[in-house]
């Protein structure tokens, strides 16, 4: 076990860990992070992606003692995020989820879709969402929220880190 | 998913990385395919040395005949231009449809090599450029083409305690040619067939390199050879189906003519370039 100190959403905390426990697990089983889902547990769903240093990286492909002193954004951390609100917002209006397990990742993937990029096509969002899966809602009223959240943000998106 | 305990240590200099090195430690840069393997339990280590923000492995160049890219270059970085491109274009085109910008934000292309997955992009990618990995290990430094490196299906001629730390890939003449084509189960899995067709490269020979067939990314000699010789598509096509015969143990009719397809689709993007 090893203490380290790590920078979640602006805040620092400090954890003991194994070397060996993702990212992921300790958000979730030690600083109750809670939000940052874990599906797959091996890159492929998309479910637990975060920012790390501002990009956006699957928190089970990353160990927790590789992130000590990097930047921890979860999507508890988007609270007061512009992007991440308007896309909460069209994804309520465009029924984009169901069970919501798949939500948080969508969430924060959209919002770094959107940060880099402006999608003015179905092909766009969907080719940048190929890595999260959702086996609820066929991904149509995702689809649909992401391009109506990238018309409303094209003026008030946040600055790409 | 749980990997079986081990070490960590994140290394302060490519000296101390190597340092620690031995049997039964493994470096980890990115872990987009270290970490899953771990987890599955198809691989195993005593310690892992944390190689991924090394300076000696980030670092990126360039002079009028070649790029170097650190071996700790991710895969996002490629994709967003962040370093040259000895492929006027043909790296970028290729890292933005690897895998998911998530596992592109921390894979890197080192990782990509030393992991020889016979599907990967990058090998294919570096074959057909004609790439060298520069190598650091325990007796000093050893340069050695990547086609030669990777020997077998998720196979280096790497040993305990060597480190990829660079790569030195040539230019592409100006006036060369390039076109990739990718058949996948969905996108941003791993290929099923993937060709990078590299023509016109100067005074080079023409190179169509096919990944996700035979054992690693290899060029296919006599479509390389047909290619420059200008022949028709039912020569190509035969001459493709020759190069699977020598790559795949009976290729089936459905393997032919998926890479076959794939093949055609790469010289036809490259002919439109």
């Amino acid at each position: 076990m090893r203490t380290i100190t790590l920078s979640v959403n602006g805040e620092d905390l400090t954890v003991t860990v194994e070397p060996r426990e993702s990212l992921a697990d300790v958000l979730r089983e030690r600083l109750d992070l809670t939000g940052t889902h874990l599906g797959c547990e091996h890159g492929v769903c998309g479910a637990c992606t975060i920012e790390v240093d501002g990009k956006a990286t699957r928190a089970c492909l990353i160990l927790a003692v590789m992130a000590e002193g990097r930047r921890i954004t979860t999507i508890e951390g988007l609270r007061d995020d512009p992007v991440a609100a308007v896309l909460r917002r069209h994804f309520h209006e465009q029924h984009a989820l169901q069970c919501g397990f798949c939500t948080p990742g969508m969430l924060i993937m959209a919002r770094d879709l959107l940060n880099r990029s402006t999608p003015s096509s179905e092909k766009d969002v969907r080719e940048g969402l190929a890595g999260q899966m959702c086996r609820c809602t066929g991904y149509a009223g995702i689809v649909r929220a992401v391009l109506a959240a990238a018309d409303e943000t094209t003026s008030t998106r946040s600055p790409t880190p | 998913m749980k990997p079986a305990p081990f070490d960590y240590v994140r290394a302060k200099s490519l000296g101390e990385a190597l340092a620690a090195l031995g049997d039964d430690a493994m470096p980890l840069a990115g872990g987009q395919s270290l970490l899953p393997l771990l987890g599955l339990r198809m691989a195993s280590a005593r310690l892992l040395v944390d190689i991924g923000h090394l300076d000696e492995l980030r670092q990126s160049s360039a002079t009028d005949a070649t790029v170097t890219l650190g071996a700790a270059v991710t895969h996002a970085e490629i994709e967003d231009g962040r370093v040259p491109d000895p492929g006027h274009g043909l790296m970028r085109s290729i890292a933005r449809k690897l895998a998911y910008r998530a596992v592109r934000n921390q894979g890197t292309i080192g990782g990509s090599v030393a992991m020889a997955d016979p599907a990967a992009d990058w090998p294919a990618c570096l074959v057909a450029l004609g790439a060298t990995a520069r190598i650091a290990g325990p007796d000093g430094e050893r340069r050695v083409a990547v086609t030669d490196l990777i020997e077998d299906i998720y196979t280096t001629s790497l040993v305990p305690g060597e480190i990829i730390v660079s790569f030195d890939i040539p230019r592409l003449h100006a006036a060369a040619k390039t076109g990739t084509a990718k058949v996948m189960r969905k996108t941003g899995a791993f290929a099923m067939s993937f060709v990078v067709a590299v023509l016109h490269d100067g005074d080079q020979a023409d190179r169509i390199v096919l990944a996700g067939a035979g054992r690693r990314a290899e060029r296919l000699a006599e479509t390389s050879d047909a290619v420059a010789a200008g022949m028709d598509e039912a020569a190509l096509r035969a001459a493709v189906a020759a190069d699977l015969a020598g790559l795949m143990d009976a290729p089936d009719d459905y393997a032919v003519r998926l890479h076959t397809a794939v093949v055609l689709r790469a010289l036809a993007e490259a002919r439109r370039s």
